[in-house]
């Protein structure tokens, strides 16, 4: 017999629920309204919540003085070029692990996720060396592919674990009918994991879009991104709350609209296999 | 055609040996089924010659050519699955359409061949479900549709009927049966219920622990079956061993006797016992004997035969059909 939950039990968790979402949103809800308020208003004490003098003149001040279109197609082709690389090489090779493993598979997939155990600025020096003896400082493609390499272990990570969810005996049955490796990928494989992929994507998305410490110290105009063009407002000469929150909100719009759209294929994608 | 022939065939996981030395000759058209009980290697030996698992060692031909080294799908065999594995994002139609796909068909030729193949099969009006839009035995219906449908050399079970209820499963028994003895294709047949074997294989191969046990028609293992362990896979209830000088008396280590060639009676008999359980299933009654010195043996009595727990019983085997094996286990003729 299920067990039924009181209504009034049912009201609290829902309140609960409601609690938790408000406090993990109102950051951002705050510098949505910060950014419609004067400076003057930004950092008013005690704060202003709703009654002040909405403006958009931030805005229009913000995308003036720096350029948010031309950073914000760099986020976007950093975002896309960087997942799509991953993605390039990670459904082989989470293929290769979930499907055909040896005695080294675990070790290889600790040893990818260990070096995101590294802070990244331990290794800042040598990599930004190698970026300048190479000509990849401030340009897309260097960009693309230092995002490829820090996201692939979790890309590889997340397939594999979808992977596995999947039967072997229906990817044997699929080359007992003929299919060579390509077309069981491509016919069995890839549409069976379908969710979990789709979730693979946004979430790698999500990670290069507001991933700072790379582009923020490998990019300076050319391939900056929309974290530079945040970056670019916390400036130690005066306080910009307002104009800085007008930034930020322009910046992660993109990607806000981008999850919301597709927020029911990610929440299947991170549960899926949890029910058969 | 489909002969399918294994010389030598060897198959090592590191250090343990699961299949060694199997040498079988599965001649075109017949039914045989591989049985033991699990871990026997009788699932290996069949995705050893699928071609889903390497071979350590041997040859296997498929008329009279050698495939250990080709891809499973040039092997021309195919192979239905225990769990059925079905494509879960295509139809019944794209399941079964599948390998043929894979075969570079054209489309209208592939359509054909799985409206035949479906209306084998009753599954016509299934043809545009998914596989989570059918019961059980629809979706095992659909594997062996896959399986049909590219007019292959072989067919390939897995355990095919090991998740579905019982009466299910006599019904499948009889439909692959029936439908094995319309195509005519060779089969192999693999199960650890050794009444699936007896009343689907033409021939059965008893395997034990890698290596084959006996091969042979079912009468012919039930019969005469050439080791203690094939006695005592096959036959339900399991036959009577006893050593000791009943055997000795007949010049053998060990005889056997079925519960079925054992007569009970309650006024005279060679052995003497005390009744421990009695089974009444109707047609039969099981009765489970402490015999002194011999142990507990079972005995196929008729079903009229009232005999209480504890009463005394006199037993005597079919002097004709007892069997009597060496100390190494062989039957002795």
């Amino acid at each position: 017999m299920a067990i039924q939950a009181s209504t009034s039990s049912k009201v609290v968790a829902t309140v609960a629920a409601w609690l938790v979402g408000f406090v993990i949103f109102f950051p951002i809800l705050w510098m949505v309204l910060t950014s419609f308020k004067s400076e003057l208003d930004a950092f008013a004490i005690p704060p202003k919540f709703l009654f002040f003098h909405w403006t958009t003149e931030n805005y229009g001040i913000v995308q003036s003085r720096s350029d948010y279109f031309g950073h914000a197609l760099n986020s976007i082709i950093l975002s896309f070029g960087s997942t799509l690389l991953g993605l390039i090489v990670a459904i082989p090779a989470a293929w290769a692990m979930a499907f055909a493993p040896s005695k080294r598979t675990r070790g290889t997939l600790m040893w990818m996720l260990s070096t995101k155990m590294m802070p990244p600025v331990g290794v800042l020096v040598p990599i930004y060396l190698l970026f300048r003896d190479s000509n990849l400082l401030d340009t897309r493609g260097g960009l693309i592919f230092i995002e490829f390499m820090g996201n692939l272990p979790i890309i590889v990570w997340m397939l594999y674990t979808y992977f596995k969810e999947i039967p072997k005996d229906i990817l044997e049955a699929s080359r007992m009918d003929g299919a060579t490796i390509g077309k069981e990928l491509f016919y069995v494989l890839a549409p069976m994991a379908v969710p979990g992929i789709a979730s693979t994507i946004l979430l790698n998305i999500i990670l290069a879009w507001n991933e700072a410490f790379w582009t923020l110290n490998l990019t300076t105009v050319h391939a900056a991104p929309l974290t530079m063009f945040i970056a670019s407002y916390s400036s130690p000469e005066g306080l910009f709350w307002a104009k800085l929150s007008a930034a930020s909100t322009l910046a992660i719009a993109p990607i806000l609209v981008l999850g919301w759209f597709s927020q029911k294929q990610l929440v299947r994608g991170l549960t899926f296999g949890a029910v058969k | 055609m489909g002969k399918i022939e294994l010389v030598g065939v060897q198959k090592s996981f590191g250090a343990t040996d699961v299949i060694k030395d199997v040498n079988l000759t599965v001649e075109d058209g017949t039914f045989v089924v591989f049985v033991g009980p699990s871990g026997c290697g009788k699932s290996t030996l069949l995705r050893m010659i699928a071609g889903l698992e390497d071979v350590s060692g041997g040859i296997i031909r498929i008329d009279g050519l050698d495939v250990v080294k080709l891809p499973p799908a040039k092997r021309s065999l195919s192979m239905v699955f225990q769990s059925y594995a079905l494509y879960p994002h295509m139809s019944v139609r794209g399941n079964i359409g599948f390998g043929l796909k894979m075969a570079g068909l054209p489309k209208p030729e592939i359509a054909r061949k799985v409206d035949a193949a479906a209306a084998i099969l009753n599954l016509t009006p299934y043809l545009d479900r998914r596989p989570r839009e059918l019961s059980g035995g629809q979706r095992q219906r659909v594997a062996i549709g896959r399986a049909i449908v590219r007019e292959p050399k072989g067919f390939l079970f897995d355990e095919p009927l090991s998740n579905l209820d019982a009466a299910l499963r006599v019904q499948m028994r009889i439909e692959i049966a029936k439908l094995q003895s319309t195509l005519g294709t060779t089969t192999i047949y693999v199960t650890h219920d050794q009444v699936e074997a007896m009343t689907m294989a033409d021939k059965i191969v008893v395997l034990n622990a890698g290596q084959v046990a006996q091969v042979g028609s079912p009468l012919e293992l039930y019969d005469r079956p050439d080791n203690l362990f094939v006695a005592g896979f096959i036959g339900s209830p399991k036959m009577n061993f006893v050593t000791g000088n009943p055997a000795a008396s007949r010049g053998a280590t060990t005889i056997g006797a079925r519960p079925e060639h054992i007569t009970a009676s309650a006024t005279s008999g060679e052995w003497q016992g005390t009744v421990a359980v009695a089974e009444h299933v109707g047609s039969d009654t099981f009765l489970y004997v402490d015999v002194e010195g011999m142990g507990e043996l079972t005995v196929r009595a008729i079903g009229e035969l009232r005999l209480e727990v504890g009463s005394k019983v006199f037993l005597t085997p079919d002097p004709a059909r007892i069997h009597r094996f060496d100390a190494n286990g062989k039957a002795m003729r």
